[in-house]
C-alpha cells in the first residue's frame, strides 16, 4: 500500500476579471499517491492547467487561491517548519497555504517541478541550454546548502549589483560553477540528448522541438522533484516525437520512482501513461478514479462524451458523437447552482438542477462522480425537457443539429480572460 | 464515399514542386553565396478523384500544407503541374483563373486569425459573393443566411464579429465562407487541430454532411492520424517533401506497407486502457533538414528497416546502429575534443598523435556505439575511426560507405502506380534481389 504524497482538498481558484469573477477551479479534491502517475484529462478552458498552476503556486494577479488546502507529506519539511508555522503541520502533511510565499517557493524545483507545454517559449533564447541547465542546478544547490531559505541565493557576490553592472560589459560572465555545468550534461545525457557535452554549448534554436522538450525536463529533474507537474508536455511535438517524450517519461518514473501529476487533453496520452486519471470539466472534477474506471466503467455523461468524441483508429467508419454545445463559460455571475454539465447532457433530469456532491461510483471507494446517475438510474420520465436551457439561458433559442452557443454563453476565457494562458490548445 | 463516379480524377497533380530560396538576396549574389533551396515540396504526384475525400498526412515540416496551398495556385510552384477538371491550373489567367477560384475554396487552420476582426460574419461570409458578382444584393444576403444556418450557426447571428464567437464556431463560419461560392473542391487544411476533441467532432461530422448534401471533394490536410482515418477514402502520406504511400484508408491503416507509415500510426496513443500493454517501437530521431535531405530514399536515416547489403550478415539492429554511425561520420557530427577524460588526448590541429590512437579510437567507439559488433564488422568501424583520429573524415566516410553502403541511400525509391503504391525499397525490384529480408505482412 502506497502512501498519499499530496493532497489537495476544496481547493478554488478564482480570477477577478474585468468581465467579472471566473471560478476556474472550485472545490477540487485531488490525492495523489507517491509514485504513481495521475492524469487530468479535460477541454481548453475546464481549469486542468490553473490547477496544477494552483500546486506550483504560480497562481498570479489577478488570481487567488480563494480556498482550500494543499496538503504535501513529506516528514523533514513538516520537522523544519513545524516551529515556525505549527498550524500548517499535521503529522506529516503541511498545508502549503497556509506557508509565507517565501517558503513555498523553496518548495519549488527541489520537491515540485514543471514542464510546460511550449519548450520553444520556456527556453531563454539568448542564453546557451547548458547554461539554463547549470542554472537551475546551481539554484537547487544553493537552496539545498541553505534549505527553506531564498536569500542564500541572491545575496551572495554573484548576484551583487557590481557583478550585474559587470556583466553588462563582459558578455561572457559566467553565474555557474563548472560542478553545476557537469550535472547539467549528465542530465542531458539522463534524458537522452546524443553528445550531451557539444549539445550544452548550443542554444536553444539549434535544438528540435523534441530535443527541447527533453532539455526542459533535464532542468525540471534539476532539483530531484518528488513530484512533477507535466503540463501538456507533447501538445506542441509530432506523434513519433511524442512517443520518443512519452517513453523517456515512462523510463526516469520507474527509474527514479518520482510521481507525476500529467495534465492532457489527448484521451491517448492519459491511456498511455496514467495510474489513475480525473477528469475536468468547468472547474471541477466530474469522474475520477482508475484508468479502467473512467475508461471503460465511467458513470458521468461528460466521461462518456468525451471517449465518444475522440475519433477510432482502428475501428470502422463510425459516426462521431460529439457533445453539442461548448464548455461553458466559468463566470461566476452565470454559472448557476446546478451540474454545469446539464445544459449539454443526453441525460439531464430534473435531479441535475441542483449541485451534485460527489457520489461513490462503486463499493471500493476510489472510484467518485459528480453525477445523480451514480446513485439513480436515468428516467425518462424526470429527464428535462430538451428545450429547457434554451428557454431559460438563451435569448436567441438555436434549432440546429449541433447548437452552438450564442451571444450570452459566448467564452471570453478564450479570447481574453488569463485562463486560458496556457491552456492544450487542441489536439 | 461515392464509388460510382469516382473514378474520374478532378484534380491531378503531377510531380509538384516547391522549392523556398534562402540567401537569394542581391547582396548574397554579389557576395557569391550559393542559394539553397529548402525542398518544401519535392515532386508529389497524386490524383483525387471526383466526390472523394484524399488525405494528406505527415508531420510538422514534411509539405502538406505547402502541397495544398500550391495546388490552390495561392503559391507559384517551382515545377510541375495540376490539372483540375483537366485544364491545367498554372496556365489560367483572365476570366478562366476566376472560375476557377470558384471552383476551387479552402479552409484553413487557424479559426482566429484566418477571419478579419473587423468585419461582421455576414460581411465575412458575403464577401466572396461579393468579389465574384453572383446575384443581387438581396440574394446575396439571403444566401449569407442560408449558409450560416447549413453549418449550424443561426441566421441572426450575421452581424457579430468574429470575437464574439467559439472557435467551433468561427471554424463553422471560415467553413461557410468557403461554401459561398458552391466550389466543387475545398482543401480542408488542418481544420480541426485548433478545436477540443468534443468540438472536433461536431466540425468532423459537419464536413461529412456537407460533402454528402453538396457533391464536395475534399483535400483533407492532418497530422491527426484518427482524424484522417474517420474521414478519408483515401490516405497519402508525406515525409519530407515526397508522398512515401498512399492507398485506400482501409488497406493503409490495416496494412501499412511504407515503414515510416507503419512507426506513424504505431506511435498514436489509442485512448483505451490496453494502451499500455501495446507493443510499439518508437522512431528515434528526428525529421533532418528539407534544405539537405539524405540521398536516396529520405526516411532512411531513421528507417528500423534499413535494407543492408546481400553479403552482409548482420542482425538488423546492428545495421542500423551502424549506419546511424555513418551518418554521424558524413556529417562531421562528431565531437572529437571530447573524447575520453578531459584533456587524456591531445588534440593538436585535429589529429591524435600516433601512440594515442589505438586508446583514443577505443574511448570513441565506447562512446558511439552501445552494441558487441561481430569481429570482422569491429575491424571496419575500428580502421575507419582510426581514420577519424587522423582527421581524416571523407576517408572514414568512404571506408564505412564502401562496406556498408545500402541500396536505399543509392537510390530513391519511386512510388510506383497500382491502388496502393509505396515508396520503398522493400517493395519494389531490390525486394526481389533482397530475398534475405522478410517482406513485411
Amino acid at each position: 500500500m502506497t502512501e498519499d504524497i499530496l493532497q489537495v482538498r476544496g481547493l478554488s481558484t478564482r480570477f477577478f476579471t474585468q468581465e467579472g469573477q471566473v471560478n476556474a477551479v472550485s472545490d477540487l479534491d485531488l490525492t495523489i499517491e507517491r509514485g504513481e502517475v495521475f492524469g487530468i484529462v479535460g477541454e481548453s478552458g475546464s481549469g486542468k492547467s490553473v490547477t496544477a498552476r494552483s500546486i506550483m503556486d504560480l497562481i498570479e494577479p489577478p488570481g487567488e487561491i480563494t480556498e482550500g488546502e494543499i496538503r504535501y507529506r513529506n516528514a523533514d519539511f513538516a520537522e523544519t517548519v513545524g516551529d515556525d508555522h505549527p498550524g500548517a503541520v499535521d503529522g506529516e502533511f503541511v498545508n502549503l497555504l497556509e506557508l509565507p510565499p517565501a517558503i513555498r517557493q523553496s518548495l519549488r524545483g527541489t520537491s515540485f517541478s514543471m514542464i510546460f507545454q511550449d519548450p520553444e517559449s520556456s527556453f531563454n533564447p539568448t542564453l546557451t541550454v547548458g547554461e539554463q541547465l547549470a542554472e537551475a542546478v546551481e539554484v537547487q544547490r544553493r537552496a539545498s546548502a541553505r534549505p527553506r531559505s531564498t536569500r542564500a541565493r541572491t545575496e551572495s557576490e554573484e548576484y551583487s549589483l557590481g557583478s550585474l553592472m559587470l556583466s553588462t560589459v563582459l558578455p561572457s560572465k559566467k553565474y555557474v560553477s563548472d560542478e553545476s555545468r557537469e550535472r547539467a550534461i549528465e542530465l542531458l545525457e539522463l534524458v537522452g540528448i546524443p553528445d550531451p557535452v557539444e549539445r550544452a554549448d548550443e542554444y536553444p534554436h539549434e535544438y528540435s522541438g523534441g530535443m527541447l522538450q527533453r532539455a526542459m525536463i533535464a532542468q525540471a529533474l534539476a532539483g530531484e522533484p518528488d513530484i512533477l507537474v507535466a503540463d501538456e508536455p507533447t501538445t506542441a511535438l509530432d506523434v513519433t516525437i511524442q512517443a520518443q517524450v512519452l517513453d523517456l517519461l515512462d523510463d526516469l518514473q520507474k527509474e527514479t520512482g518520482m510521481t507525476i501529476l500529467l495534465i492532457t487533453h489527448n484521451l491517448g496520452v492519459i491511456a498511455r501513461m496514467c495510474d489513475r486519471v480525473g477528469v475536468m470539466y468547468a472547474g471541477e472534477i466530474v469522474e475520477r478514479g482508475s484508468l479502467t474506471d473512467t475508461f471503460d466503467e465511467h458513470v458521468h455523461p461528460y466521461t462518456e462524451g468525451l471517449l465518444g468524441s475522440v475519433p477510432d483508429l482502428e475501428g470502422a467508419n463510425r459516426r462521431l458523437q460529439p457533445i453539442p454545445g461548448n464548455v461553458p463559460t466559468l463566470l461566476d455571475h452565470e454559472m448557476e447552482d446546478r451540474c454545469h454539465f446539464a445544459d449539454r447532457c443526453p441525460k439531464a433530469m430534473e435531479d441535475c438542477l441542483d449541485h451534485p456532491p460527489e457520489f461513490d461510483a462503486d463499493e471500493r471507494g476510489d472510484h467518485e462522480v459528480r453525477c445523480v446517475l451514480a446513485e439513480r438510474d436515468y428516467d425518462e420520465g424526470r429527464a428535462l425537457p430538451p428545450d429547457y436551457f434554451d428557454e431559460t439561458e438563451r435569448t436567441a433559442a438555436d434549432k440546429h443539429a449541433d447548437p452552438d452557443r450564442t451571444e450570452e454563453d459566448v467564452q471570453p476565457e478564450r479570447t481574453q480572460s488569463p485562463v486560458e494562458d496556457s491552456g492544450g490548445g487542441g489536439l | 464515399m461515392s464509388t460510382d463516379r469516382s473514378e474520374r480524377p478532378l484534380v491531378r497533380v503531377d510531380d509538384l514542386q516547391k522549392y523556398f530560396w534562402e540567401q537569394d538576396s542581391i547582396l548574397d549574389r554579389l557576395l557569391g553565396d550559393e542559394p539553397v533551396p529548402v525542398r518544401a515540396v519535392d515532386g508529389v504526384s497524386f490524383e483525387i478523384r471526383e466526390g472523394e475525400t484524399l488525405g494528406l498526412v505527415g508531420e510538422s515540416g514534411c509539405g502538406k500544407s505547402t502541397t495544398g496551398e500550391t495546388l490552390l495556385r495561392l503559391q507559384e510552384p517551382t515545377d510541375g503541374q495540376v490539372e483540375f477538371d483537366g485544364d491545367n491550373v498554372y496556365d489560367l489567367s483572365g476570366s478562366e483563373l476566376t472560375d476557377f477560384r470558384r471552383e476551387a475554396q479552402v479552409v484553413f487552420q487557424d479559426p482566429f486569425s484566418s477571419l478579419d476582426p473587423r468585419m461582421t460574419v455576414g460581411e465575412t461570409v458575403q464577401q466572396p459573393l461579393d468579389v465574384h458578382e453572383i446575384g443581387t444584393d438581396d440574394e446575396r444576403r439571403e444566401r449569407v443566411r442560408d449558409l450560416l444556418e447549413r453549418v449550424g450557426l443561426s441566421a441572426d447571428q450575421l452581424d457579430r464579429y468574429p470575437h464574439e464567437f467559439s472557435g467551433g464556431q468561427r471554424q463553422r463560419i471560415g467553413i461557410a465562407r468557403a461554401l459561398a461560392l458552391e466550389p466543387e473542391f475545398i482543401v480542408l487544411d488542418e481544420p480541426t487541430s485548433a478545436l477540443d476533441v468534443s468540438v472536433q467532432a461536431q466540425v468532423l461530422n459537419l464536413l461529412d454532411d456537407l460533402q454528402a448534401e453538396f457533391d464536395l471533394t475534399y483535400l483533407l490536410i492532418s497530422h491527426d492520424l484518427s482524424v484522417i482515418r474517420h474521414v478519408c477514402d483515401r490516405v497519402a502520406v508525406m515525409y519530407l517533401g515526397e508522398i512515401v504511400e498512399i492507398g485506400p484508408v482501409q488497406e493503409l491503416f490495416d496494412d501499412p506497407k511504407h515503414p515510416y507509415t507503419q512507426a506513424l500510426l504505431e506511435s498514436v496513443p489509442r485512448a483505451s486502457t490496453d494502451e499500455r500493454d501495446r507493443d510499439r517501437e518508437t522512431l528515434a530521431g528526428d525529421v533532418p533538414s528539407p534544405r539537405d535531405p539524405p540521398s536516396g530514399c529520405r526516411f532512411r536515416t531513421r528507417c528500423p528497416q534499413v535494407i543492408s547489403p546481400e553479403e552482409l550478415e548482420i542482425d538488423q539492429e546492428t545495421y542500423r546502429e551502424l549506419m546511424t554511425l555513418r551518418e554521424r561520420v558524413e556529417r562531421r557530427d562528431i565531437s572529437l575534443e571530447t573524447v575520453g577524460d578531459e584533456d587524456q588526448f591531445d588534440l593538436d590541429d585535429g589529429t591524435v598523435p600516433d601512440e594515442d590512437v589505438p586508446a583514443f579510437v577505443e574511448a570513441l567507439r565506447n562512446r558511439l556505439l552501445d552494441t558487441d559488433l561481430p569481429a570482422a564488422h569491429e575491424e571496419i568501424v575500428e580502421r575507419a575511426l582510426a581514420e577519424l583520429a587522423r582527421g581524416n573524415w571523407d576517408e572514414a566516410a568512404a571506408q564505412l560507405r564502401e562496406e556498408y553502403e545500402s541500396v536505399c541511400e543509392r537510390q530513391n525509391p519511386d512510388l510506383g502506380n497500382g491502388g496502393h503504391p509505396a515508396a520503398c525499397h522493400l517493395y519494389g525490384e531490390a525486394a526481389d534481389r533482397h530475398e534475405g529480408t522478410e517482406p513485411l505482412q
